[in-house]
């Protein structure tokens, strides 16, 4: 400690200061963009500053594009890929602790997900429902053949999808989280005459807990702007990220800036969310052990 | 009764990872069986016809070699989107691996409290939570023809005229594949950095190896798998893109993942599924090139 720091310190401390403004810099200026006076186009200079484009893009939205719509699939999409891609990958990890029949077939299957082309995922779930829709049109029974067209839509195809993408780095997080998890705090709360439930609910889940609001976080986010897997299994209906997709180069207004800048808040917010989650159920964590320690009242309480 | 208890235990732990299983086996196992099959099957502009044909596999590479080994002696469109496509890929990797390696060994190695690093890491991780195509999009006003690059080139005088490479090109797909993507390089070389025994570098200074040995000699093979894992990572996202190099190609450029989207927009279901089965070897190859280099397994 305290020594000199050798020159590499100050280059690569340079590097690395021009890597931030590289990933940060783009992003700032559409959100200084957005603000574009109504005269402003897309590029500098600023042409006065207001709220213009952001008023226009709620009243209007963008040319053709019925955008709220895709903004509530997504977001309804999103909190179901997350919601499912938490509790999954937890019950996953907590049977890999316990061993089992196929578990490392089971791994190969997940890793193979996470590195498999997005294309060819999406193709072949869009596939497999186009062979479903055919067979059930063709021996379905009346009633469901009746008016019936594809079986392919948000929560089916895309919601499968998108869990392909979310639930290897949720169940690879999960991995991580056990592997720093001491198990014999679970052996003394078992020991104790705990069942499994209660040593799950009462000591396993409030210890990993701000680890697993990260996952809620990757299953959240990587949903919210997936586009290649979502390609080919969303149906008719587009999702927010494939229409924004769609309109990079038709829209010649600073809407779309606006657009972008509130989709990145939406991201940041749902960031934002999940530190202070984390942050809290540290905190709390804090509380309860140290209280326990006292011994002034028991934390399975 | 013990062999019962553990018999018990494990078969609840295989009813805890079904779901997950099933999720697989729905949406990746069969479909990736189906893509396969139907790369087989015959198809006309109605429907997909089950009989086994190679057409698709023949059509796809359909004049190549007379093209190639006779005049005009130059490459089919598929060949070229192919080769397109992995000197993209190429190309991405290197900068990535660079890149990716130096930010990595200075979180790594030169910061010096666990807070500062944890915050800069977080700094690196925080864009990649958020939306893929508005970072692409954000591009656009610095790299356009009347974007802030150009007007500062033009006001410096460097330039007579703005600069047309700059947005919807080559460069311009690798700039965002590297903007996007140096996040999986820096993750896992972090990681394997970060699991070097400090008392193995002071013990290379004390035997006397300069800075540059220590790293050469002692600090790249120790981070062999993390390199392995971020450059599996970039080159299966990147072999297999369509969006980026449609966005920020002006939807010019042609890589393989284009070519499967749009025959798939186009109902061609069974050349598509052909390009993909051809895609996914040529990604596994790679994959098992780079896993020949170290053992994988052993360091999730």
């Amino acid at each position: 400690m305290g020594e000199r720091r050798p020159a590499a310190f100050y280059w690569l401390g340079a590097l690395f200061a021009l890597f931030v403004l590289f990933l940060y810099g783009p992003m700032l200026t559409i959100v200084v963009l957005s603000f574009q006076g109504p005269e402003g186009g897309l590029t500098f200079p600023m042409n006065g500053a207001s709220l213009h484009w952001f008023a226009k893009l709620w009243s209007d939205g963008l040319p053709n594009v019925d955008i709220w719509s895709s903004f509530g699939r997504s977001a309804r999409l999103g909190i179901v890929v997350m919601l499912l891609t938490v509790v999954l990958s937890l019950m996953a990890g907590l049977a890999y602790r316990k061993g089992f029949v196929g578990s490392n077939a089971l791994f190969y299957v997940v890793v193979a997900s996470l590195i498999m082309p997005s294309i060819v995922v999406s193709l072949g779930i869009g596939l497999e429902f186009r062979i479903l829709d055919d067979a059930i049109k063709k021996h379905g029974p009346a009633a469901l053949t009746d008016g019936y067209d594809t079986a392919m839509g948000l929560f089916t195809s895309a919601l499968g999808a998108h869990l392909t993408w979310t639930l290897p780095f949720g169940l690879l997080i999960i991995f991580a989280i056990f592997n720093r998890f001491d198990p014999r705090y679970e052996e003394a709360a078992r020991d104790l005459g705990a069942s499994p439930w209660q040593a799950l609910r009462h000591v396993v889940l409030p210890i990993i807990g701000p680890s697993v609001v990260g996952v809620g976080l990757f299953g959240f986010t990587l949903s919210w702007d997936e586009i290649a897997r979502t390609s080919q299994t969303i149906g008719y209906r587009n999702t927010l990220p494939l229409e924004l997709q769609g309109q990079t180069t038709t829209v010649t207004t600073p809407v779309i800036y606006a657009l972008g800048t509130l989709t990145t808040a939406v991201s940041l917010a749902v960031i934002a969310l999940a530190l202070a989650g984390i942050l809290l159920l540290r905190r709390y964590q804090a509380r309860i052990g140290s209280a326990a320690a006292k011994g002034s009242k028991s934390a399975l309480a | 009764m013990a062999a019962g208890a553990i018999s018990e235990k494990r078969r609840s732990a295989l009813a805890q990872a079904s779901p997950l299983a099933l999720i697989f086996v729905v949406f990746f196992i069969v479909p990736l069986l189906l893509t396969a099959i139907v790369s087989l099957w015959n198809y006309n502009e109605y429907e997909i016809l089950p009989d086994i044909t190679a057409r698709n596999y023949v059509e796809a590479f359909e004049g190549c070699g007379t093209r190639l080994f006779s005049p005009p002696h130059e490459l089919c469109a598929t060949l070229k989107t192919y080769l397109t496509t992995l000197r993209i890929s190429l190309t991405v990797w290197f900068v990535t691996l660079v890149l990716g390696f130096a930010v990595a060994y200075f979180l790594a190695f030169h910061v010096r409290s666990l807070t500062i690093q944890i915050v800069l890491f977080l700094v690196c991780t925080i864009p990649f939570w958020t939306s893929n195509v508005i970072r692409m999009i954000s591009w656009i006003p610095l790299l356009g023809r009347n974007g802030l690059v150009n007007q500062t080139l033009l006001g410096l005088h460097l330039v007579s005229e703005p600069v047309e490479w700059l947005l919807f090109s080559d460069f311009a797909v690798v700039l965002a594949f590297v903007h996007l993507y140096t996040l999986f390089m820096i993750v896992p070389i972090f990681n394997s950095m970060m699991r070097i025994d400090r008392s193995i570098l002071e013990a290379a200074t004390d035997a006397g190896a300069s800075g540059w040995q220590r790293l050469t000699n002692v600090i790249i093979p120790l981070t062999k798998p993390g390199i392995v894992i971020g450059s599996i990572f970039v080159l299966t996202i990147v072999m297999g893109d369509f969006v980026t190099v449609g966005v920020m190609g002006g939807q010019q450029i042609a890589s393989v993942g284009k070519m499967i989207n749009t025959q798939m927009g186009a109902l061609q279901f069974p050349p598509a599924a052909a390009h993909a089965v051809i895609l996914l070897l040529t990604v596994l190859a790679i994959i098992w090139g780079l896993t020949r280099l170290v053992d994988v397994r052993k360091e999730l």
